[in-house]
């Protein structure tokens, strides 16, 4: 082919034209099915995202009904109060798991076995007696009456009522025996029965029984942990995109800066979460499970996220605005104060918005740091243990109750709503402020 | 997207007739391009007006006018690269011998191996010299054998003037090569598909006064074997290369003619203040 | 008096600084402003700065070292009756016992004189600590206020300096991501030399067998725990291979048809819903592998009469493909965005088909970017925690077939740590060491990556 005294054959132009009729046929078939790959793929990623979807709203909408009993419950002033003081601390001291079943067994007077006695008590939740208690502490003048008091059913009761659990099942696979589905079955056709919103659900800490757990303790933590990730991670990213992006000489320091932060951006969260085991905890000696250290660990995760926004942010801002600070005689340093971070501001909020959202789902580096123990009282400040909406999502997805699976699909709906709320915020943040220079 | 003027063939053929009253060259050459009332709108807002122009086969007309005045539209009109561009509205007609080309029967493929197009800035792609120009032939499957691609490939670099300088080494990337090589091998590139109209969206616009006089000889040599459209915004590269000049003037083809006739003594005012620079 | 009235304080006294450098500027300018080099505010500024910035910093170190000061203090005046025959161990826990008492919370002992004792020294101490404190720092803030004013006077350069200081301030901000990366690697590097210590590197890196359950009893059967991360390797290499074998096709297909066909409308549709698989927390896919694909994947192969195992590799690799998916798309749409749209012209304008000109042209220009952006992808399956450590399984096989259960590093290291632990076992300083190969891993995978699509951007810059 180097030869180039070579004759060459021409092909001309109808030869030519020939072989691309013949080709077309072909070729637009391979268009057409390359075409067909594309908005296949585009299909399956929808299709598993509304799968996803499906199955957490389907399987989270039962937690947000639960069964409650209307019970007829004698106050024995003689037990309770004998010398009639009415001092709700004497009154708190009472035996009220007791009360609770002895109205349970007067409403089925055949049930006299010690075995079938106790099954029927396992209807009602150990909570049940809390709330009798609470009631009786409160106004102590029902000592000695007989009152109707709606309490929660047990957890299993619950799931038949919602018919999780069928009779279907042979006895010795449910929770739930042939008998207690007989009373569940009077009970119900007595009215006494009775299904509504759960608000346990969303006032409740955590608890070893599902028809008392809730999730105000984790959102409390979250809320407590987001606060330190934001007064950490909001400040400090602005200021080092500003010194990046303004201030820093191009020089070998900022180099490395500059990579090291983009490959943090991409450090596992798990690591993130080591580092705060190794020096929060073990060589600081900040408290295990405390929002304050878990919210300095998501911090230390988010600060990338922040940093890389923000200084998109400056960047987009065009040059020729700092030129016209500059040029009326305001300092480099006013001319950034003054014009280029507020036109910036909304950029890096949206960008601060976003890793707060991905902070507030993340779970791996908060187990690291002991946020995953059982935590029953609300967090009160930045030091309490603490747990978060995500951490519970985790921890009940690993219990044996079906109603504990019920109650984790629900909150991941409750963390979902949230994610939506602030991805929607930076979403009208940027819509708001959308430049086009 | 085309809104099908409804026209018979006589009454074209009898607009035609009209058109090429003014004589170019003695024999009157049969035109490859006739295009009536072609309107063309990006989104709400229209670019081009009316346009009706015949092409000439064999020889090269240049599209002239100030920037923004639709040429370059017009010229992608040509061979449908407007197709890609999102909120492209054309009607009218545009006959390529004989046939719409934007007719539903055409096949976009086989258009634009008929009539190639060599852009602005040289944009060869990130692959071989030899694999560049190999790409038309392979892709419509023109050539049969190893040894045929080889040939051709040979043959449309000798072509476009490029033999000589990238002989030995066909194996470097093209994006190695100068900007007036990039262009030549464009052509070059253009060429192997054996089209019967080349394009040129102002070719030389990114290039040196030197390699600019090399595509311009080039463009001399082979007009003998394709019809040439040439957008360019320099009037001198108009008057050396082009045998016939349109004047297009926002969005309007103000007037259309011999090269020579144009550029001495034109018809209409604004063809005037264009050619002796009082716009533009 | 507490730390938070002392910052109080400091605070107000900051504020103050600044009123009265500001006053003291136009005082000295005789009222005349424009004979100031800097506006007055600056002057101001520059005193605030003298006042605060040593007085908070002092503050701020002797919070963070007031327990360690205060400890070693009480722990030197314990009486011997006390600390007889102690440990460490056992002396810090005293050590709590008497901050609990003095605090008035029940405490694990029974309360004699000398714990009590102790208790009120322990007290004594915090409370002689913190008015030395407020007395030297709001000496040194006072003294600031007086050495700031002093400074003031029409000719200085106030702006300058104030501008200084606060470049310096966000240069160490900026510094902060260098010391995090180094604490990431001390942390880690510390805890792993210490494992290293009791089991070899080699045997670390090359064993094949992972049971870091220790026994008992120093006489059982095992009692040292093997620690060969090989198994746990494997395991992480075939759930993220699974992964990629999902999330690539899916990804890289999605991303070509919203850049090269898809209507603008779709697009603007399509991509932030693809977005949303994004944003989606790791725990809620977790979630789903466990209680729904899992289950699913292992009846549909029973069905087929085949074994799958309740934890099987494939749903966790699944499902963390889905997780993957946008990730995939999104960097790839980017990356094939950059290709120019004039290699596209060209190949247009020769008559190629769409689909033609992506094979061909297109992704043949953008792979480098494409190859980076796959390379992220696998580095963020091989760190990704949640989904593994709720689908896949806890023991360390061997294996390549991806319906048994495989475990994963990740997946150990939240294993070793989670619960009750002792700072000093192997098993502990295993989860760093693991910890430690994850960041090498995955670093040196973003290391190439980033280089990559880098080097790919500036050649269409």
């Amino acid at each position: 082919m180097n030869d180039q005294n070579a004759p060459t054959r021409s092909i001309d132009n109808s030869t030519a034209m020939a072989a691309v009729q013949r080709s077309l046929g072909k070729r637009n078939r391979a268009e057409r099915r390359f075409r067909f790959f594309g908005i296949a793929s585009i299909g399956i990623a929808l299709a598993l995202l509304m799968v996803l979807f499906w199955t957490i709203i389907s399987s989270a909408l039962p937690a947000f009904t639960e069964t409650s009993i209307d019970l007829e419950i004698t106050l024995p002033a003689d037990e309770i109060d004998p010398q009639g003081s009415g001092d709700p601390a004497v009154i708190g001291d009472a035996n009220f798991p007791k009360y609770i079943k002895r109205a349970m067994y007067s409403l089925f007077p055949e049930v006299t076995k010690r075995r079938d006695k106790k099954q029927l008590a396992g209807l009602i939740s150990p909570g049940a007696a809390f709330k009798l208690r609470e009631h009786a502490m409160s106004d102590p003048s029902l000592v000695g009456t007989t009152i109707v008091l709606r309490v929660p059913m047990s957890d299993d009761v619950d799931q038949f009522k919602k018919g999780q659990i069928t009779a279907d099942i042979p006895e010795s696979d449910r929770r739930i025996s042939d008998k207690q589905i007989a009373w569940v079955q009077t009970l119900t056709d007595m009215g006494l029965v009775h299904q509504g919103f759960n608000k346990t659900f969303f006032t409740a800490g955590d608890s070893r029984e599902p028809e008392l757990a809730g999730i105000w303790g984790a959102i409390m933590g979250s809320i407590f942990t987001m606060i330190i990730t934001l007064a950490l991670s909001f400040p400090i990213g602005v200021a080092s995109a500003v010194y990046l992006e303004e201030f820093a000489p191009k020089n070998r320091l900022s180099d490395i800066i500059e990579v090291n932060i983009n490959n943090l951006a991409a450090v596992p969260s798990i690591v993130f979460g080591l580092l705060g085991l190794a020096v929060f905890l073990n060589f600081a000696g900040l408290p295990r499970s405390a929002p304050l250290v878990g919210g300095m660990v998501l911090a230390l995760m988010t600060l990338p996220t922040v940093i890389i926004a923000s200084r998109a942010a400056l960047k987009s801002v065009p040059p020729s605005i700092r030129e016209a600070a500059l040029g009326l005689g305001a300092s480099k340093a006013q001319a950034v104060a003054h014009h280029v971070v507020p036109l910036a501001l909304p950029g890096m909020l949206t960008g601060a918005i976003i890793g707060m959202a991905r902070a507030l789902g993340e779970t791996a580096p908060l187990l690291m740091i002991g946020m995953v123990a059982f935590i029953v009282d609300f967090p009160g400040n930045f030091t309490d243990p603490a747990t978060v909406l995500p951490v519970q999502i985790y921890l009940w997805a690993d219990a044996p109750e079906r109603a504990f699976i019920e109650r984790s699909s629900a909150t991941t709906l409750v963390l979902l709503c949230f994610l939506i709320m602030m991805n929607g915020l930076a979403v009208i943040l940027r819509k708001r402020f959308e430049r086009r220079w | 997207m085309t809104q099908m003027n409804v026209k018979t063939d006589d009454e074209i053929l009898s607009e035609n007739s009209m058109t090429a009253s003014s004589p170019v060259t003695q024999e009157a050459p049969r035109p490859t391009f006739v295009t009536r009332g072609v309107d063309v709108f990006y989104g709400d807002k229209q670019a081009l007006f009316g346009i009706d122009l015949d092409v000439q086969a064999s020889g090269v007309t240049a599209l002239i006018g100030p920037s923004g005045c639709g040429k370059s539209t017009f010229l992608r009109c040509m061979n449908r690269m407007n197709d890609t561009i999102d909120g492209c509205r054309i009607s009218g007609q545009i006959l390529l011998d004989g046939e719409d080309i934007y007719d539903d029967q055409v096949d976009v493929v086989h258009l634009r191996a008929r009539v190639g197009i060599v852009f602005q800035k040289p944009n060869p792609f990130p692959k071989s010299i030899y694999d560049n120009v190999a790409y038309g032939p392979r892709i419509h499957g023109i050539t049969s054998s190893k040894s045929e691609l080889d040939d051709l490939v040979k043959h449309s670099l000798e072509k476009a003037g490029l033999w000589g300088e990238v002989a030995d080494r066909l194996d470097e990337p093209g994006t190695g090569l100068s900007g007036g090589q990039q262009q030549r091998l464009c052509i070059a590139r253009a060429i192997a598909v054996q089209p019967t109209v080349i394009l040129m969206d102002e070719p030389c616009s990114a290039l040196d006064p030197i390699a600019t006089a090399r595509i311009e000889d080039l463009m001399g040599e082979l007009r003998e074997q394709f019809t040439i459209v040439i957008v360019t915004h320099s009037m001198q590269q108009a008057a050396r290369v082009s045998q016939r000049t349109a004047f297009f003037h926002l969005g309007e083809l103000v007037e259309v003619g011999a090269t020579a006739d144009i550029f001495s003594n034109p018809v209409e005012q604004r063809t005037q203040d264009y050619i002796t620079g009082r716009f533009g | 008096m507490s730390h938070s009235v002392l910052f109080l304080i400091l605070a107000a006294l900051t504020f103050a600084g600044f009123f009265m450098g500001r006053k003291r500027a136009v005082a000295q300018a005789g009222g005349v402003i424009r004979s100031l080099h800097s506006r007055p505010n600056y002057y101001g500024y520059l005193v605030a700065l003298w006042c605060g910035i040593p007085a908070f910093a002092l503050l701020l170190l002797w919070v963070g070292l007031e327990s360690n000061v205060v400890d070693t203090l009480l722990a030197a005046s314990l009486p011997d009756s006390l600390t007889a025959g102690m440990d460490p161990a056992s002396l810090s826990l005293l050590l709590n016992d008497i901050h609990n008492l003095a605090a008035g919370v029940a405490t694990s002992r029974d309360i004699n004189e000398a714990m009590a004792g102790a208790a009120d020294h322990y007290n004594d101490l915090r409370e002689t600590g913190l008015l030395a404190l407020a007395v030297v720092a709001l000496g040194v803030a006072i003294g600031g206020i007086l050495v700031g004013s002093k400074l003031i006077h029409p000719d200085l350069r106030a702006r300058a300096k104030v501008e200084r200081a606060i470049n310096r301030a966000l240069f160490i901000c900026s510094l902060l991501a260098i010391m995090i990366t180094v604490g990431i690697v001390m942390s880690l590097l510390f805890e792993s030399i210490r494992f290293f210590g009791k089991v070899s590197p080699f045997d670390f890196l090359f064993g094949l067998e992972w049971s870091p359950q220790t026994a008992l009893r120093a006489d059982q059967v095992g009692s040292s725990g093997a620690f060969g991360a090989l198994p746990l390797l494997a395991g992480t290499m075939l759930i993220s291979f699974i992964a990629m074998c999902v999330a690539a096709p899916i990804g890289l297909l999605s991303a070509i048809y919203l850049v090269e066909y898809a209507p603008r409308k779709v697009r603007a549709v399509v991509k932030p819903l693809l977005e949303i698989l994004a944003g989606i927390p790791t725990v809620v896919y977790g979630f789903f592998a466990a209680l729904t694909a899992a289950p699913f994947i292992r009846d549909v192969g029973t069905s087929l009469g085949l074994s799958v195992s309740s934890e099987s590799a494939l749903a966790a690799g699944a499902v963390m493909g889905i997780m993957i998916i946008p990730f995939v798309s999104s960097l790839s749409d980017d990356v094939i965005n950059a290709v120019p749209q004039s290699m596209r012209d060209g190949s247009y304008g020769l008559g190629a088909t769409q689909s033609e000109t992506i094979l061909r042209v297109v992704l043949p220009a953008a792979l480098p970017g494409i190859v980076g952006s796959m390379l992220l992808a696998v580095s963020r399956a091989i760190g990704e925690t949640m989904i593994v450590v709720m689908a896949a399984g806890l023991a360390a096989n061997l294996t390549a077939n991806p319906l048994e259960a495989v475990t994963t590093v990740t997946v150990q290291i939240v294993t070793l740590l989670v619960g009750d632990q002792e700072f000093d076992s192997a098993k502990t300083l295993a989860a760093f060491a693991l910890g430690l190969l994850l960041f090498c891993i995955t670093l040196a995978l973003n290391v190439v990556a980033l280089m990559i699509v880098n080097r790919y951007r500036e050649q269409y810059e």
